[in-house]
């Protein structure tokens, strides 16, 4: 039994690992923006344990800084964190058994811990829940605990870090390639990709997010038929 | 350290927000999930994926040097390693190590 433990822990951990550098350095980007914002050690804990959500932590910073309302503060949330309810939604099946740990799973599904998890892979099904919650655990650990470096740096930037948030880019381009050698139908990947891109042309960096959710769940209700007609003969 | 009451009232309403759309699917699909929710499950996935790929690379100026050519070349080392040894963990720490030599040697 504890060896078993052991084992959960350390594939979860091994999982986990392309994270690690990513959030370590963005959470001392994020605190250290807070710091320099006004808002301590303390703020900078509650919001990443609590908040838990990246980019919303960066936009998050802004709103506090610049004196917003709450009402602005919820329709930003909402604005920003719309593609959490596409993550969730895929996730509804696969954490249907998965007892205590549901709530946490939930909570702690941002970006990144969703790249690691929505393949489904886990190193055994009996303990596969245990494992998806250590990998989220991890990663909330790898956060915070950048989070709070950063508020402790103040303003001293670690310059030889430069480039490093490409780690980021990197992980979601390794799981897309790896979804797409794993087979199966292509359609989804390639709607994904070329739905966000035609949206990033046409409304700009900073507004292309949610058009593009719509246009990709459009589409992919649209080849419904033929995706599932596919599926059925593969499978 | 300056508490402010209205910070934490904004850090509370972006908490309890994002917590709310992490949840809403769960609670509305709690007893039985219908099959357009289930099929969106199966293939958003792979979607999503593609969209974040595209959101990382959001901000890369592709008409102003370097041409964004130092993602490009670090996306493309990315694949072809994934591809050749199937091990994440390689990917994208030679990956990231390329870019970060990329921007600070050649561009």
């Amino acid at each position: 039994m504890k060896n078993q433990s052991a084992f959960v822990l350390k594939q979860a951990f091994y999982k986990s690992l392309p994270v690690l550098a990513g959030y370590i350095i963005l959470g001392i980007g994020f605190g250290i923006l807070l710091r320099n914002a006004g808002y301590g050690l303390l703020w900078a804990f509650a919001m990443s344990s609590f908040i838990y959500a990246g980019s919303m932590q960066y936009v998050g910073v802004g709103l506090i800084a610049g004196g917003a309302s709450v009402v602005t503060a919820i329709l930003t949330t909402i604005m920003v964190n719309a593609r959490h309810l596409f993550y969730s939604i895929s996730m509804i099946e696969r954490y249907k058994d998965t007892g205590k740990y549901k709530p946490y799973l939930i909570f702690s599904l941002t970006d990144e811990t969703y790249s690691l998890l929505c393949d489904g892979k886990v190193p055994e099904e009996a303990s596969g829940s245990r494992y998806r919650f250590f990998v989220a655990f991890f990663n909330q650990c790898y956060w915070v605990t950048g989070s709070v470096i950063g508020s402790f740096l103040g303003s001293v930037l670690p310059f030889s870090t430069e480039g490093i948030e490409f780690s980021m880019t990197a992980l979601f381009i390794a799981s897309f390639t790896e979804q797409w050698l794993s087979g199966g139908n292509h359609i989804p990947a390639l709607t994904g990709f070329l739905c966000s891109l035609l949206c990033l042309v046409l409304f700009g960096p900073e507004q292309f997010l949610i058009p593009a959710m719509l246009l990709i769940t459009l589409v992919l209700t649209a080849v419904q038929s033929r995706i599932r007609m596919d599926r059925e003969g593969t499978e | 350290m300056n508490f402010d009451v209205h910070v934490a009232a904004l850090v509370l309403a972006m908490a309890f927000f994002t917590w709310l759309l992490r949840f809403l699917p769960f609670l509305v699909f709690r007893k039985n999930t219908p099959g357009y929710i289930v099929y969106l499950g199966k293939v958003l996935p792979s979607a999503i994926i593609g969209m974040l790929v595209v959101y990382c690379l959001k901000d890369v100026e592709f008409s102003v040097a370097p041409f964004g050519l130092p993602e490009l070349i670090a996306a493309v080392s990315v694949v072809v390693l994934q591809r050749w040894k199937r091990n994440s963990l390689i990917s994208i720490l030679v990956g990231t190590i390329l870019y970060m030599v990329l921007i600070r040697t050649v561009f």
